[in-house]
């Protein structure tokens, strides 16, 4: 069942041309939230919560986010601990840099390298991986430690030591699978794509940021 | 670890889909979305829907199922038949799908590839191979739906498309296809380890055994079936069981949406 306590959030979903946002938005709608897409900085000053989706490389990534002049604002909103949520390349380009393609930096949230995959695997890292939950976190509500997730990426986030990063997977290397700092998480995977356990992952994040979710 | 992914696969003609069906449960069991919906609730782990109707002429049909599909099913799934520019593809991937496949368009215009990974990433261009073992032992690929041979080495052809900027290789063998006696598995093997994508094998799934096979012997990262899987015959979960127990990683956690929402 979607949960009517999400229907009142306002979710903004960060469109920065990256293409497919379908499915991002259809799963947030899923689980009872109305998110509304949106390209504009001003979005970013009434949500409650703001979700980054993408697929593709850095450097485009990044050229985007400049051309729609969202560098700034993501980077405010996020320093005042207000619910963010990345998804995949939404999550690398948190990191201080990526070195997909060239060395190109990226929002210089978290601090790290992208760096792609070790040699030795079929690379992109694509399918369903086990992911290992490194600590308790609400985002991971109802979900077993262990359950698998759909993945697909040639470059991942150095930071395996890193406190932040709350699951992991294996793929010739720690991947970081989730990250979770205040307010902000973000995944590696595409939970929008993962099935059950997936859309859990958005109700878990919006119901934890509805206000009420403390209340459960 | 990661697990290796079983692909339904549906024929879709006029938005129909075609080959028998027989789910009793099914409201509309020509419908590819119903179809669809009830994979991912038996725990297939990817689907692909491959448009073979003769006209490309009127794309709104596929759009809609991709739509539909988009709205209902939450895992990964792909796109192809008649895709023909990159427009085609963005299409299909602005409707919903998450990767798209080209054949026969990718072996006369192999550019195209290297368009599409350059307009919407590797991830979502995946090369479909027909190929089939000729009596002298040479591999050849064959476009066309498999009817027309082109003088072009399987193996050479896999390792171009990844050049190009294939992210993943559906592999079908003429010589299995249809038959439910197995998958080709040195052919499966050969373009398995030349090639650095994942690779699809398909033709010739009939039991769980054939699968195995397609992985422990053949290295391929995904098996895909259409019949077998459409007669109930062969519950998905049952098979995961089956592949499972020979040593293979796979999914077998498994919620349904009303339960874990």
């Amino acid at each position: 069942m979607s949960d009517p306590r999400l229907a009142d959030l306002d979710v903004i979903i960060l469109d920065y041309g990256a293409g497919n946002l379908r499915s991002v938005v259809r799963a947030v709608e899923r689980v009872g939230a109305r998110p509304d897409v949106a390209s504009v900085p001003a979005a970013l000053d009434e949500a409650d919560v703001v979700i980054l989706p993408g697929v593709g490389a850095a450097a485009d990534t990044m050229h985007n986010l400049h051309q729609r002049q969202l560098v700034e604002p993501i980077r405010e909103y996020i320093a005042a601990d207000r619910p963010f949520l990345g998804v995949c390349m939404g999550l690398q380009a948190l990191m201080t840099v990526s070195l997909e393609g060239g060395e190109h930096p990226c929002l210089d949230v978290l601090p790290g390298r992208v760096v792609r995959l070790p040699e030795g695997r079929k690379i992109p890292h694509m399918g369903w991986n086990r992911v290992e939950q490194r600590r308790s976190t609400t985002l991971f509500d109802g979900i077993p430690d262990g359950a698998h997730f759909y993945f697909v990426h040639s470059y991942y986030c150095d930071m395996a030591a890193s406190e932040d990063v709350v699951a992991v997977a294996d793929y010739g290397a720690d991947v970081t699978a989730v990250v979770e700092r205040g307010r902000l998480a973000a995944t590696q995977f595409h939970p929008e794509k993962s099935g059950a356990y997936g859309l859990r992952i958005y109700r878990n994040f919006l119901l934890e940021h509805s206000g009420n979710g403390a209340s459960r | 670890m990661l697990t290796k992914r079983i692909i339904g696969c549906f024929d879709v003609d006029a938005g129909r889909v075609v080959k028998g069906i027989s789910f009793v449960e099914l409201r509309d069991a020509g419908d590819p979305v119903e179809l669809a919906t009830l994979y991912d609730h038996e725990g297939i782990d990817e689907l692909v829907f491959l448009d073979i109707t003769a006209s490309h002429e009127d794309r709104n049909t596929v759009v809609d199922m991709v739509r539909r599909t988009a709205d209902r099913v939450f895992i990964p799934f792909t796109v192809g038949g008649g895709l023909r520019s990159d427009d085609d593809m963005r299409l299909m991937l602005e409707s919903g799908a998450d990767k798209i496949t080209i054949n026969t368009a990718a072996v006369e215009r192999p550019e195209l590839i290297s368009e599409g990974a350059h307009r919407f990433g590797s991830q979502c261009i995946v090369v479909a191979i027909d190929a089939r073992t000729e009596s002298d032992g040479s591999m050849q690929v064959y476009t066309h739906g498999g009817r027309r041979p082109t003088g072009i080495d399987a193996i050479a052809w896999a390792t171009e498309v990844v050049e190009r900027g294939a992210g993943e290789i559906m592999l079908t063998s003429m010589n299995t296809d249809g038959h439910q006696d197995g998958y080709d598995i040195p052919l499966t093997r050969a373009v398995s380890d030349a090639v650095s994508v994942p690779v699809i094998a398909s033709g010739g799934a009939g039991n769980a055994q054939h699968m195995i096979d397609a992985i422990t012997e053949g290295r391929a990262d995904a098996v895909l079936a259409a019949s077998i899987f459409h007669f109930g015959t062969h519950p998905i979960m049952d098979v995961k069981r089956q592949m499972q127990a020979a040593g293979i990683p796979m999914r077998m956690e498994h919620a349904d949406y009303d339960d874990v929402l």
